[in-house]
């Protein structure tokens, strides 16, 4: 008879050895991966440390003014005051880079391989189921092989950031592609594109609404990480709600979760507002701004829209 | 594509291999700067034509010639110079960027070609002005209506200065105003720019009105081709006939189609012409004196306009030619014959005659 206390496939051992095998063979793979990350993060991060906060809570205001307008813009600069008072304000930075570092190598991983699925139908059959698990995973489970492969402290906590804000730009960088009209793409071809014309000048524009809800979704997973990334030794606001709890200083917990909450608050309206341009605010005047007024045209609502027909058609 | 060649049905073939045959065995020539129509139904396979012209389609068997330059299997890159500089096409739905301004939306085909900035705002400039919207260049396409929007469309397919325009369904999407509007648009602008105009439409009045020639789709094929008077004169088909059948003939028709050539009618009645074959006048049965009294119409007059004048003036008809020659005259009953369609008092336009 079959014992319940008894383990009948040592399934951990299993994983155990494999994890380790894995740990020892390719640790320069690792290493590799470890290095442009950690690179980064310490760029981003030392940057924004050896700014005066006042100039930065300026520069911060002046970016949400220029994105998303006059209330955005008093809502981050009263928040991040109130941070800097505190006296969170390193802890803030430190998530702040994190966050950032995983968006860039998010952006730089994230929207080619949604590139390649949307051209590939084969890459998208290999990638959707793929993407479907770490999507249903708990992100707290990915902090077990992260360990094991790359160690503790904030570095490989970015890399588990990285992991678990990335399917979403995929994904929509995917549907964003595919759902550009078909017309368009005749268009194109019909005026002599070349596929990578075909590309830049129309897919990725027409699209770019969409993969910029993505971005969105990417940023706020990476706020949610960022700070669940404290429990394998990243620092940060999340290290202050865990030391605040292990110490039962419910206060400094608190302190801590307000610093988050302000935090994603206003990466959340950053990020929005960047979706939700208005081409027609800026069209038709310098370059640069009308450059900007194409890289950010489009409606985001009309994109959700399609974006649900779209995924309620597939399932 | 063996089973096309053993003369299967459409239906066995899409039975037996769950493929479509789009398009099945069409031959045509497109003339020179003339505007062929291609009218066929929707599934009738005009479209996956259209689309094959230019290779956005890949034909699985045929040829296709410009200038007798096969480029059916030629390079990607011949192709694409082709697709940039000899064929361009205008969109049922315009395929207008909807995030770019009028005028880069124009500037399209030349960008893809990598003009520069200002040769593509000057030519683009140009087109607008040709379909009167340059005061709408930095305007975005979504703030304009449907005809203008398909004016955009038409000036992009210019800009690129393709001698070939392929317009599918270009202006089926437009209200019917705004459609007749625009035929006469593309009318116009052809007396100037003599281009090669593969125009696809499932009306078949706006076939009539723009088509040089039409060719008549249905299941892949075409069943009929001809001028348009030849297709309303002698349909071939019961399929063409149920579209010719409610032609409003007397607009479709001119003089010359029903005019009888001889000076003199059964009666005895007869035009009087002087020495350079003007008319001088009419002599009434029974050798009356010439009088001035009779109607006269250029060859080219629709038999609309000859009803209308026939029922305000007094006398025959005559028909003259722009240097005032007699050509020849239009009896009561053939004008009538004209308009209600009557095939066998029909002349000179029949293919067999």
């Amino acid at each position: 008879m079959l014992d319940p206390d008894q383990v009948y496939i040592p399934l951990a051992s299993w994983i155990q050895i494999a994890i380790e095998w894995i740990a020892d063979h390719f640790r320069p793979l690792f290493r590799s991966i470890r290095w442009p990350v950690d690179e980064l993060l310490n760029a981003i991060n030392g940057t924004l440390e050896v700014t005066p906060p006042l100039l930065l809570i300026a520069l911060f205001g002046l970016l949400a003014l220029w994105l998303a307008g006059r209330r955005t813009a008093l809502f981050t600069v009263v928040s991040l005051v109130f941070i800097l008072l505190l006296g969170i304000w390193y802890e803030t930075l430190t998530t702040l880079s994190l966050i950032a570092t995983a968006i860039v190598v998010c952006v730089a991983i994230g929207i080619p391989l949604g590139i390649l699925c949307a051209r590939s139908d084969r890459a998208w059959g290999i990638l959707r189921p793929i993407l479907d698990v770490m999507q249903t995973t708990p992100s707290f489970v990915y902090l077990i092989p992260v360990v094991m492969l790359f160690g503790v402290g904030t570095v490989p906590g970015a890399v588990a950031v990285i992991v678990v804000a990335v399917p979403p730009l995929i994904r929509f960088t995917n549907i964003g592609i595919r759902g550009v009209d078909q017309e368009l793409i005749e268009a194109g071809i019909a005026f002599g594109a070349t596929e990578r014309q075909l590309l830049w000048e129309i897919q990725l524009p027409q699209a770019l609404p969409t993969i910029l809800g993505g971005l969105n979704q990417t940023v706020l997973l990476a706020m949610v990480m960022s700070v669940i990334v404290a429990m394998i030794g990243a620092e940060g606001l999340g290290l202050v709600v865990l030391q605040g709890l292990g110490r039962l200083d419910v206060g400094r917990a608190a302190v801590g979760g307000i610093g988050i909450v302000l935090m994603a608050i206003i990466l959340d309206r950053l990020t929005q507002a960047v979706a939700d341009r208005d081409p027609r605010a800026r069209a038709g005047q310098s370059r640069i701004s009308g450059a900007f007024a194409r890289l950010f045209g489009g409606g985001h609502r009309r994109a959700e829209a399609r974006l649900e027909a779209s995924l309620d058609s597939k399932t | 594509m063996a089973l096309v060649r053993a003369g299967k049905g459409k239906s066995e073939i899409l039975e037996q291999t769950q493929a479509v045959v789009g398009v099945n065995n069409v031959s045509l020539k497109v003339p020179k700067g003339a505007i062929s129509v291609i009218m066929g139904l929707s599934g009738s396979g005009k479209s996956t034509l259209a689309r094959c012209v230019n290779r956005i389609i890949e034909p699985d068997a045929g040829q296709l010639l410009l200038d007798g330059e096969d480029y059916t299997t030629c390079t990607p890159g011949r192709m694409r110079d082709l697709r940039r500089r000899r064929i361009s096409m205008v969109f049922q739905n315009f395929g207008l960027l909807p995030n770019q301004t009028v005028i880069d939306n124009v500037a399209l085909g030349l960008k893809l070609r990598r003009e520069p900035l200002a040769e593509r705002h000057r030519k683009a400039g140009e087109m607008l002005e040709i379909v009167g919207l340059s005061e709408w260049a930095s305007h975005l396409p979504g703030e304009l209506s449907g005809g203008m929007r398909q004016r955009v469309g038409l000036a992009r397919a210019l800009a690129t200065e393709a001698d070939v325009l392929i317009m599918d369904e270009a202006f089926s999407a437009l209200d019917p105003l705004i459609r007749t509007e625009m035929q006469d648009e593309l009318l116009r602008l052809q007396t100037t720019l003599h281009k090669t105009v593969l125009f696809i439409t499932h009306d078949f009045q706006e076939a009539l009105r723009l088509g040089t020639r039409i060719a008549v789709m249905a299941d892949g094929s075409v069943i009929r081709d001809g001028t348009p008077q030849e297709i309303v004169i002698d349909p071939q088909h019961d399929y063409v006939a149920a579209f010719t059948r409610n032609v409003d003939r007397a607009r479709l028709f001119d003089a010359a189609s029903v005019m009888v050539e001889t000076p003199a009618d059964g009666q005895g009645g007869q035009f009087v012409l002087d020495d350079t074959g003007q008319v001088a006048g009419w002599s009434a049965p029974g050798g009356a004196p010439a009088s001035g009294a009779y109607i006269a119409v250029r060859p080219d007059t629709r038999l609309i306009d000859i009803a209308r004048a026939a029922s305000r003036g007094r006398g025959p008809i005559a028909v003259v030619d722009e240097a005032g020659r007699f050509r020849g005259r239009i009896p009561e009953e053939a004008l009538l014959a004209g308009i209600a369609g009557d095939a066998e008092t029909m002349k000179g336009t029949r293919p067999d005659a």
